[in-house]
């Protein structure tokens, strides 16, 4: 077994231990946190099968971006609301259902893709070039639709911000 | 990974403690002080004695915070920056590990420095903490889009994400590693070759001047994000305590505060690299008198990295002068002042330049 393999197994095991981690906490902060670490892995794993790019892009947008938030918005309602936030069981007859649904959809999908070695990009220096250049001509209209969305978010947010505002004031 | 652990890491130590001598120094000098005068000759030694005092310290957690988390945080905040430092080139031929996204990677390492701090104020449990860390989140997510967006004016003109790569296109070795070519000012209309010239001349604020006006965005953005005033929020000593790390004492603080230090000297390489010239001298060729080839250093022999380094560091510690000179001359900003800043004059600013830069790469 080489070293290369050993980490994989090793990113593995400590996205699987973290996500455990995360759904048997009863800290709402806790959770995050192994969440955070959950992400970390995938990235190892993505950087060890040479996706260096994609392995860049989850630490920035998942770890780096969205996390963040949530642990903001985490010490915003809990230390000053004064409450500790735990995390407790509802509705678990649905939630059941949906996780067995979920469960089953993602056996189906594993089943149906086929692992053999796509034909991977040669290991080039200029990889990211490629990406850019795919991005902009072969997938420009998903990229462009995917813009377009979150501009229409950031000005719903930004509306939404003001509104609470003046009807304060008011 | 050699470069890292010989020479950023006691690199980094040296630095810290002859930046923090520096700092007090420049501020008791602009505020017509004499500044430490009694450890040493001249109170040079005055932050080594710290350091022993800093080392000697109890060990001291308060008993509501959560004990691991707290422990764990200031090494969640130092560890990403010296991270970062692993991808910066020395010189041109000691150069980081070949990674075609390397600027990204540096971008993301920061990125995920505010969570060390996000933890330190948590698990402190304490008030003050909290008002910091929420500060200080607030204010390094708002100034990382000026950042990045800065960064990206300069990629438009480099075309490579790879810090070498970057360096290289600023001198006078292109012509022998990439077979390009630079012209004055980036204007290929004038027709001035001044590859071969190099110096100051080939430098990426001068092979496209808009760049200038992308740097001072880019060291406003640089302070915030390193937490430094004007934009030290998060621990406003006179309403904060001392923000989230009010809590930490002895060793602990030393690592955060060496944190804070070792971010100010990596936004300052990434911005000597990417805008003025990275490790190239600012001396150019001119006829007979070889100044930019005297002060380069011949490839493969001690000369060049000895002159690459030299170039490179002293340009950096220059960047940080200027941002102590900036502590010690501007007043803390308001937060409505902070985000306004960000989000209604830097970042506009910011996208204006990208189109400029974009304009001025294709037209010109």
């Amino acid at each position: 077994m080489s070293y290369g393999n050993l980490f994989l197994y090793l990113f593995m095991l400590s996205a699987f231990v973290s996500v455990a981690a995360m759904l048997f906490t009863r800290t709402i902060f806790f959770a995050a946190l192994s969440l955070i670490v959950c992400l970390l892995s995938i990235s190892g794993i993505f950087a060890l099968l040479n996706a260096e790019f994609l392995a860049i892009t989850q630490i920035v947008i998942y770890a780096g971006g969205v996390l963040v938030l949530i642990l903001f918005g985490i010490m915003l309602t809990n230390k000053i609301s004064g409450k500790p936030l735990l995390m407790e069981a509802h509705h678990s007859i649905p939630g059941m259902i949906i996780s067995i649904v979920l469960f089953l959809l993602l056996v189906d999908a594993y089943q149906k893709t086929s692992f053999t070695a796509t034909e991977s990009i040669q290991l080039q220096s200029n990889h990211i070039n490629h990406i850019g250049t795919n991005l902009m001509s072969t997938y420009v209209a998903p990229f462009e639709v995917a813009g377009l969305l979150l501009l229409v978010s950031l000005i719903g947010a930004a509306l939404m911000a003001s509104l609470t505002k003046k009807n304060n004031n008011a | 990974m050699f470069a890292t652990l010989f020479f950023f890491l006691p690199f980094l130590v040296v630095y810290t403690i002859l930046v923090v001598y520096a700092e007090r120094k420049i501020s008791a000098f602009m505020q017509d002080r004499l500044g430490p005068m009694e450890v040493g000759y001249y109170g040079i030694l005055q932050t080594i004695a710290d350091l022993l005092k800093l080392l000697q310290k109890e060990d001291i957690i308060p008993t509501s915070a959560s004990k691991k988390l707290f422990q764990l945080a200031p090494v969640l905040i130092f560890v990403p920056i010296f991270i970062g430092f692993s991808m910066l080139p020395l010189s041109p031929s000691w150069s980081a590990p070949s990674l075609s996204s390397a600027l990204y990677f540096i971008f993301a390492i920061m990125a995920f420095d505010v969570i060390g701090i996000v933890i330190a104020g948590w698990a402190s449990n304490n008030k003050y903490s909290m008002l910091g860390t929420v500060r200080s989140a607030a204010q390094i997510i708002s100034y990382e889009i000026p950042l990045t967006l800065s960064v990206l004016c300069a990629c438009v003109l480099t075309q490579t994400l790879e810090l070498q790569e970057i360096s290289f296109q600023q001198g006078t070795m292109v012509n022998m590693i990439q077979g390009q070519s630079n012209y004055l000012l980036g204007i290929k209309q004038l027709n001035i070759d001044v590859t071969l010239n190099g110096g100051f001349l080939t430098w990426n604020v001068f092979r496209m001047p808009v760049l200038i006006f992308a740097w001072i965005i880019f060291f406003i953005a640089s302070l915030a994000e390193s937490n430094r005033a004007p934009f030290d929020l998060p621990e406003a000593e006179s309403e904060l305590v001392a923000g989230f790390q009010t809590e930490y004492g002895g060793f602990r603080w030393a690592i955060i505060m060496l944190a804070e230090y070792a971010m100010m000297l990596l936004v300052s390489f990434i911005g000597v690299i990417l805008f003025w010239g990275s490790w190239n001298t600012p001396f150019p060729n001119i006829g007979s008198i070889r100044l930019a080839d005297w002060t380069t250093g011949s490839l493969d022999t001690w000369s060049v990295h000895a002159w690459g380094i030299f170039w490179l560091v002293s340009k950096t510690l220059f960047m940080v002068c200027l941002q102590i000179w900036v502590r010690w001359t501007y007043p803390r900003i308001r937060l409505d002042q902070l985000t306004s800043l960000s989000w209604k004059y830097l970042t506009p600013a910011s996208l204006i330049l990208i189109i400029i830069c974009a304009l001025w790469k294709l037209l010109l």
